[in-house]
């Protein structure tokens, strides 16, 4: 396994952590993977988004502006996201 | 078409009794909720006591999510909520289905002011530039109807969902906004109430305003004292109470327990005027709110046998009684029977009317009149009005069939209700 794709695994388990207390849906947690989206399929209340957001920042010890935010509707795009800002560090 | 409108269902959080049972033990025996508050003595308020309901966080578990108790800071809102389920439990009913909403039932569940802890925190935040940082949980925690939207939320209400908010008359008025709504049939189920924070931030004020007691810092509960002759200023408390209000044929249909018929009631403000301020109640405005609710409940001065005054244990005890007296033209040994929660519990604000209602359902229902604490040196004024034997130092055990409410509010409002037993079959 080369050392991206542990990354990415580690990221995703981190959002799925995240995203634990805000969804009721557990089934559809535990089958989370980067096509989930936080209101579709986790039933995420969208005013829960900003929560998700900020949770992940104090995870990852990163800043997200207000325009990467508003792409962060699914695992995929949240991952992009956070592995954009870890790099920029 | 006008309905007649019973009581159900009954919720209490109080600082001498955190639900029922406990409320009800609490008030028999007269127990105290006052307590020293180290946090008040800290931040040197005049008056370092205070009436505060004790709930562990395994309690609040049961009635919130998990992701609603991260960062509550609301007491009020955890009072209400508290309140208003437990409420709705006693009545027999249950939260509406999850697809739809039980569009017969409503709160009106009010607060004066609403997560004052949280919104400082929120304030913090801001004036540091943190403003992203404030999350998405300060507007329910801080806005007045956080509570009634929380309520609604859990039950399912699809009637009308609000909150009222009228200082000290806040918790009667709920119940008299609310048993309009039945009586008027455009609703079956009303659960009303009112919910009041604990804390620095809500009695500050109070405090500044000198209107609080500085004398018992170090005997808490010898604190409140209302109708005494060594009233020094009330206590301040919080909590919150709640009653479930529905139409006689839909409790009837369901075989509810009822607790009690609302016969009517009256608001009122006496405007600012005359001897009314701010402050100060206007004699005549109560004297006609009180008037007015007898009439308006069908009922003459005569048959009223007990009173739960508002008694907060100021200066304005006598003077409350002496609008009694005028309004029921009735004093000495003709004077119906009077007691003040407030002893016990102090002035809970904005929750003192609903808390307060809840006592006097519980002992109309249950036959007894509870005791007045620390008033053994009843105030001389007070003495030449009404007879001290109508003011029971000890719990009464008593079946009787009339009993007013009123409260007394700042802005001069004024709110009175008037109940009687219910006599089934």
């Amino acid at each position: 396994m080369d050392r991206e794709i542990m990354d990415r695994e580690i990221i995703i388990s981190a959002i799925k952590e995240v995203a634990a207390p805000y969804t009721q849906d557990k089934e559809a947690l535990d089958q989370l993977g980067e096509h989930t989206s936080f209101i579709t399929d986790l039933k995420i209340n969208s005013a829960n988004l900003v929560d998700i957001v900020l949770d992940l920042e104090e995870k990852f010890g990163i800043e997200i502006d207000n325009d990467s935010m508003s792409k962060m509707l699914d695992v995929k795009s949240t991952l992009d996201v956070i592995e954009g800002k870890l790099t920029e560090k | 078409m006008t309905k007649r409108v019973v009581i159900t269902g009954l919720g209490v959080v109080s600082p001498n009794g955190a639900d029922i049972t406990q409320f009800r033990y609490a008030l028999k025996n007269g127990v105290s909720g006052i307590q020293h508050d180290p946090q008040l003595e800290q931040l040197l308020f005049s008056c370092q006591i205070a009436g505060k309901p004790v709930i562990d966080t395994a309690r609040i578990s049961q009635y919130f999510t998990e992701l609603e108790i991260r960062n509550l800071e609301s007491t009020g809102i955890v009072y209400g909520v508290i309140a208003g389920l437990d409420a709705w439990k006693d009545a027999g009913l249950q939260p509406a289905p999850d697809e739809t909403p039980d569009w017969e039932s409503g709160t009106v569940f009010g607060t004066g002011t609403s997560g004052i802890d949280k919104f400082r925190g929120a304030i913090y935040k801001l004036d540091n530039l943190q403003i992203r940082k404030l999350g998405s949980s300060i507007v329910a925690q801080t806005m007045a109807s956080g509570v009634s939207a929380l309520l609604a939320g859990k039950l399912g209400l699809g009637n009308q969902v609000t909150t009222n908010s009228s200082a000290c008359a806040t918790g009667t008025e709920s119940i008299l906004m609310a048993y309009e709504r039945i009586k008027s049939g455009q609703a079956t189920i009303m659960l009303a109430g009112s919910t009041s924070d604990s804390g620095p931030y809500i009695w500050a004020g109070f405090d500044a305003m000198k209107v609080c007691t500085y004398k018992h810092n170090t005997d808490p509960e010898k604190g409140s004292r209302p109708m005494s002759a060594t009233a020094s200023g009330f206590v301040p408390g919080s909590g919150a109470g709640a009653l479930v209000l529905e139409s006689l044929e839909s409790a009837l249909a369901r075989g509810a327990k009822i607790y009690a018929e609302i016969l009517g009631g009256h608001l009122n403000s006496g405007g600012q005027r005359g001897e009314g301020t701010m402050t100060a109640p206007n004699p005549l405005a109560v004297q006609r709110c009180l008037s007015m609710a007898f009439r308006n409940a069908g009922i003459q001065a005569s048959e009223v046998e007990v009173i739960n005054g508002h008694l907060t244990a100021t200066v304005k005890d006598t003077l409350e009684i002496q609008n009694w007296v005028t309004a029921l033209g009735r004093s000495g040994k003709d004077f119906p029977y009077i007691n003040s929660v407030k002893g016990m519990i102090g002035h809970c604000i904005s929750a003192a009317g609903s808390i307060e209602c809840v006592a006097a359902v519980l002992q109309l229902y249950e036959g007894f009149i509870f005791p007045n604490i620390n008033c053994e040196d009843l105030h001389p004024a007070i003495e030449t009005l009404i007879d001290p034997e109508r003011i029971p130092r000890v719990c009464l055990q008593k079946d009787f069939n009339i009993l007013v409410k009123a409260s007394f509010g700042f802005g001069d409002v004024n709110a009175c209700l008037v109940l009687k037993k219910y006599n089934h079959g």
